[in-house]
């Protein structure tokens, strides 16, 4: 039997159209098999790995060299912004 | 080049209007807007002074490249004695008022005295008078913008105005100009209104005069196209302004919610960027109907919005019912997270009402949240607020807060001394989120270290503008550091504090920052002005302008033990996200801060520092 992890995908501005509809606020509630890594769990949604600027996961910063080696634990939430800025 | 060269000098106590010329030793020195004004203010005022008596002066200032062909060149700055922190104050606005001050020939108008009678200033190039505005005295900024344009038959003037709320003495005021964009910060329009100033009114006919044409024009080419070509200015901020930060900021769990209780709130989403494009429910239109520029800006970060129109908030108030400036993310943190309310259109009732009766959104609505939070601790009642029912996350008491306050009727008027002076007044000082009596705006320091030490340090009092570490901590620009950790912040508020200081004084939007670095400003301002500007010229012109406001502060009366955050942040640890568990450690940055600057362990520039800077 295949084991999985239940994990959160957040993607936000210009890629909040890479959510499937079933997709509310942004936000999607879904499984992954143990062992899927942030970048794997990114690219099952087709985004754009260069559109993925600001990676959080549980809200820490992913820098892009750490997403194909970082695994997803149970009740991970990986949120994903494009280049973005305020102030 | 670059600066007209000529200053307006009014005496309003005895209606003389002079000229006189630009002092360019100092413009050497200090280049400009931020720098260049402060420089005559703490030249000419008592730093002891009153900031509501007539010997204080506010001077309205420009940078040399406000005005010109380089990117968000439209900048002006406020410069007083604030009258809501008692320091030096400088607020800083876009919009369109800044450059028709350079169309009509002047570098910055200082005004003295008070006047006896409400008066205007009409500055139309080179004519320059002091008229009645009796008529004017007790309306809104949105009126006083409509009654001067169709007075002077001329919808190209721009208008820099108070509303009622400084009329009534809110000590967080502003200066709105454009109908909103706003000096917002400080109280400048507080003070402005206690000279019984309402507004100044300028058309300019003429143009900017640079060092260089061919120079300047091939600088401001290479850096538009930096900023175009860069995936923040050129579509991030345009998209989706700076409201996206609200789901960021949140995930990051730095987002003070609730007057700082939390650091992350449920409603986020609901009061996002992506919250104002979304269409809504009731009637199928968006929030956001489009985005705006300011002068001369490539990056149109600006917001429009438009109310549902059968939102409580504007039933039968057709005045609301139309597109107007919408929220920016401070704004929608202080009025929203931080009061606990989700309703994205109360929101924009409250931003709207703000920009027309000339409210600073980000003191009033964390003054409201401190006041919830006196209210649900049972220490106020309705009996204080006039039967409003106080509670976190009421957008109904939100709404009728904004209104009394601008008007400064009922609880409005205790609203509006500010939440340092509200909660003292209640014997609860510690509920007041301020440093120097200004409330801090929307990054916890508990989830975003550096941005303690910059609210701690910041000159005029709490604010994320001086050196917006966010920048690095939390988007990586220009290179990632941890939010977490203390390390090495000193010396990176101190860089940001420095650069902000220049990119101020040159009349240019700081957030061109998230794609120049003082690379790509100094050929701008060495091709516009005379001084031969490099990057560390610009540099050290900032680390100058931030010791000069630092020590006018000194002589104000302020110390080290001012460069502190309210205790909440310091004893009470984050309850969620990544900073669970972690209270905000200004206290061991500011040793190595005030070395790094070349301050006494007291936090004074030391005579080394002083002479070094020629101060």
């Amino acid at each position: 039997m295949i084991e999985m992890v239940g994990v959160t995908l957040k993607l936000y501005a210009s890629l909040g159209g890479y959510l499937p509809s079933e997709a509310s606020r942004n936000c999607l509630e879904t499984s992954v098999r143990a062992g899927t890594t942030v970048e794997e769990f990114i690219d099952a949604f087709g985004v754009p790995r260069e559109a993925c600027h600001l990676v959080l996961l549980n809200g820490v910063f992913q820098p892009p060299s750490v997403r194909s080696k970082t695994v997803l634990k149970e009740g991970d939430a990986v949120a994903v912004w494009p280049p973005v800025a305020g102030g | 080049m670059g600066w007209t060269r000529k200053i307006l000098r009014v005496d309003l106590s005895s209606g003389k209007i002079t000229t006189e010329p630009l002092n360019m030793d100092w413009a050497m020195q200090y280049l400009g807007q931020r720098g260049l004004a402060t420089k005559y203010f703490t030249e000419e005022v008592d730093a002891n002074v009153d900031p509501l008596g007539p010997e204080n002066k506010i001077i309205y200032a420009t940078g040399p490249l406000t005005g010109t062909m380089a990117s968000t060149g439209g900048r002006y700055s406020v410069i007083t004695k604030g009258a809501l922190t008692n320091a030096i104050a400088c607020s800083n606005s876009g919009g369109y008022f800044g450059a028709e001050m350079k169309f009509a020939g002047w570098d910055m108008v200082i005004v003295e005295g008070r006047s006896e009678k409400p008066v205007y200033l009409s500055i139309i190039d080179d004519k320059v008078e002091l008229l009645d505005a009796s008529e004017i005295w007790g309306t809104s900024v949105w009126n006083t913008d409509a009654w001067i344009k169709t007075k002077h038959q001329d919808p190209q003037t721009r208008v820099a105005t108070i509303g009622v709320a400084a009329e009534n003495g809110v000590l967080y005021a502003a200066v709105v100009n454009d109908l909103h964009r706003a000096a917002g910060r400080s109280g400048v329009g507080t003070v402005m209104g206690s000279k019984n100033l309402k507004a100044i009114a300028i058309r300019g006919t003429g143009g900017v005069k640079v060092k260089d044409g061919r120079a300047f024009m091939k600088a401001t080419t290479a850096a538009k196209k930096v900023l175009v070509d860069n995936a923040v200015t050129g579509e991030g901020l345009p998209m989706y302004g700076t409201q996206v930060l609200m789901n960021v900021i949140n995930e990051a769990g730095a987002l003070p919610t609730r007057n700082s209780r939390d650091v992350q709130f449920e409603g986020a989403h609901d009061i996002s960027a992506e919250a104002m494009a979304a269409p809504r429910g009731s009637d199928g239109e968006t929030n956001l109907q489009t985005n705006q520029a300011c002068f001369g800006s490539t990056i149109a970060c600006g917001r429009i919005s438009k109310i549902d129109t059968k939102h409580f908030s504007v039933q039968n108030k057709p005045e609301y019912w139309h597109a107007s400036g919408g929220l920016e993310y401070e704004a929608a943190w202080a009025l929203g997270s931080n009061t606990g309310v989700d309703d994205l259109e109360a929101l924009t009732y409250a931003n709207f009402i703000c920009n027309e009766q000339g409210l600073d959104p980000i003191s009033f609505g964390a003054t409201v949240s401190a006041a919830m939070e006196l209210y649900e601790d049972g220490v106020i009642s309705t009996e204080n607020t006039g039967g409003i029912e106080l509670k976190f996350g009421s957008a109904e008491a939100l709404t009728k807060c904004v209104e009394l306050t601008g008007l400064g009727e009922g609880f409005g008027k205790e609203l509006g001394m500010g939440s340092a002076r509200l909660t003292a007044k209640y014997g609860r000082p510690e509920l007041s989120m301020t440093c120097k009596s200004q409330e801090f705006p929307a990054y916890d320091p508990r989830g975003i270290q550096g941005m303690g030490l910059t609210y701690a340090t910041s000159n005029r009092g709490g604010c994320h503008l001086r050196s917006y570490t966010v920048s690095s901590e939390i988007l990586g620009i220009p290179e990632k550091t941890d939010p977490l950790s203390t390390d090495g912040k000193p010396a990176l508020v101190k860089a940001f504090q420095d650069a902000t200081a220049a990119v101020d004084s040159a009349g240019l939007c700081v957030f061109t920052t998230f794609a120049w670095t003082l690379d790509d400003i100094a050929p701008q301002v060495d091709a516009g002005c005379e001084g031969d500007w490099t990057p560390e010229k610009l540099l050290e012109t900032g680390e100058r302008i931030w010791n000069m406001e630092r020590m006018f502060n000194h002589r104000a009366g302020f110390t080290a033990e001012d460069d502190k955050l309210p205790e909440r942040l310091m004893k009470d640890a984050a309850k969620t996200g990544p900073a669970k568990g972690l209270t905000a450690g200004v206290e061991k940055m500011l040793p190595e801060y005030y070395e790094l600057r070349g301050w006494t362990p007291d936090g004074v520039p030391t005579n080394e520092t002083l002479s070094r800077l020629a101060l």
